[in-house]
């Protein structure tokens, strides 16, 4: 198995609106990956698609080189947590397990109820009545006591106070740190993705704007401040992502493998949120110019 | 045994955080040879960072013969630098505390003694002992 999730031109659309248009990713097994990007961009559509609980209106989907929800088996690979971490409110902890254990042929109760015992949760406790970060810790314990292969989740710890934020997304690292899973994981915040993650996709405008590899893309992703110019005179191997100009300065993102040597312009590395940020204005500068030409038509 | 924190604005990659605090803890003495790693389940489960930041950080450390992964028991400390200067340190620490203390007395701000310790410590001749 090498790809944990392949993409080719996949699109979802409603009505006459897409959700998702051309994205073809190829993301590898054994990685942690962070899917960011603003609300509507397609993040949830992607990961609807990537489960089997959409169908694709273009292009293909494979997940651990499988057509998505094609076999119970295939299902059993894979660990979903929607958004908002759903569980059954009127059924006790206890009962979660119990149908978790009915459902999954490869169901972990010993996990799930070391788990339970670790988060100091009564099994007989009913589900509704836990707090968000208990909520978000059964959910995730429903999804990983099934034992998947690629953990699929939707914005976990978006609704979590700062600290139950930071106990979802250890005991998640301890788990990818104690099985072989592998893990997309959605959200808006960027500092968080940074720790946990080593595999960036940028979801905007419903396209995929940039992915790969944290650490390669950091290393490829320069800030260059300088004197006011054109822009348009870089070689073919920079490819300019974001530019803003004062009177005196210009400010450019780019990115390039080879180093940038022009000493006209003083180079600074970015950080995960700068770079993440720059992608995402990118497809909103794109997005309004075409609103721009397209305004007067409609 | 040590455990890691991880500063987000520093600017230094969580992999070099971790390298820079086992290289600080054993020159400090704080980390001796024969004493154990946090295994990275424990760094993980702490710090809620990839596992392969930490398992990174200790090759690196491996690399420049520091520590040694033992399979399935955990990495240790195998080298530190030089343990000689512990004793050292101790009366060296002693007496840039009453500095400090001199410092502060004479009305200097925190940022006037760092700067002046570290302008101090760049010019001063590299090779005046041997």
């Amino acid at each position: 198995m090498t790809s944990a999730l392949q993409a080719t031109d996949l699109g979802k659309r409603y009505g006459r609106k897409w959700a998702l248009n051309s994205c073809t990713l190829d993301i590898p097994t054994g990685r942690v990956v962070g899917l960011v990007g603003p609300n509507g961009a397609g993040k949830s559509t992607l990961l609807q698609l990537a489960v089997g609980l959409l169908t694709p209106s273009s292009g293909t989907i494979t997940v651990l080189d499988e057509r998505p929800a094609s076999s119970a088996e295939q299902l059993g690979r894979i660990g979903y947590v929607a958004q908002d971490t759903p569980i059954y409110p009127g059924l006790s902890i206890g009962a979660h397990l119990h149908m978790g254990a009915a459902l999954n042929s490869n169901w972990d109760a010993q996990l799930a109820d070391r788990r339970i015992r670790d988060l100091a949760l009564d099994p007989r406790q009913h589900a509704g009545r836990l707090s968000g970060g208990q909520r978000a810790q059964l959910a995730l314990t429903l999804a990983i006591a099934k034992r998947p292969s690629l953990l699929l989740m939707d914005e976990p710890v978006a609704a979590l106070d700062p600290l139950a934020r930071r106990e979802f997304l250890a005991i998640l690292m301890e788990v990818v740190a104690d099985q072989e899973v592998s893990v997309i994981l959605s959200s808006h915040l960027v500092a968080d993705l940074e720790r946990v993650s080593d595999y960036l996709v940028v979801l905007a405008a419903s396209q995929v704007q940039v992915n790969g590899d944290i650490e390669e893309l950091l290393a490829t992703h320069h800030r260059l401040v300088g004197s006011r110019r054109e822009i348009d005179n870089f070689p073919d191997a920079v490819q300019v992502i974001e530019s803003s100009h004062t009177e005196r300065q210009s400010t450019v993102t780019v990115r390039s493998v080879d180093p940038i040597l022009d000493p006209t312009w003083s180079v600074e590395s970015l950080t995960l949120e700068d770079l993440v940020l720059a992608y995402m204005s990118q497809a909103e500068v794109q997005r309004r110019d075409l609103v721009r030409t397209n305004g007067g038509a409609r | 045994m040590i455990e890691f924190r991880l500063n987000g604005n520093s600017g230094v990659s969580p992999y070099q955080q971790i390298v820079q605090q086992v290289k600080s803890a054993l020159r400090l003495g704080q980390l001796r040879i024969g004493d154990q790693l946090p295994t990275v389940k424990e760094v993980v489960g702490k710090i809620a960072i990839n596992p392969n930041t930490v398992l990174k950080a200790y090759r690196e450390l491996e690399h420049e013969g520091l520590v040694a992964a033992r399979p399935g028991i955990g990495t240790f400390v195998v080298n530190s630098f030089d343990e000689t200067t512990y004793a050292a340190q101790r009366t060296l620490r002693r007496s840039l505390e009453v500095w400090i203390e001199k410092a502060r007395r004479a009305g200097l701000d925190d940022e006037s003694i760092e700067a002046l310790f570290v302008d101090t410590f760049l010019f001063s001749p590299k090779e005046l002992v041997r």
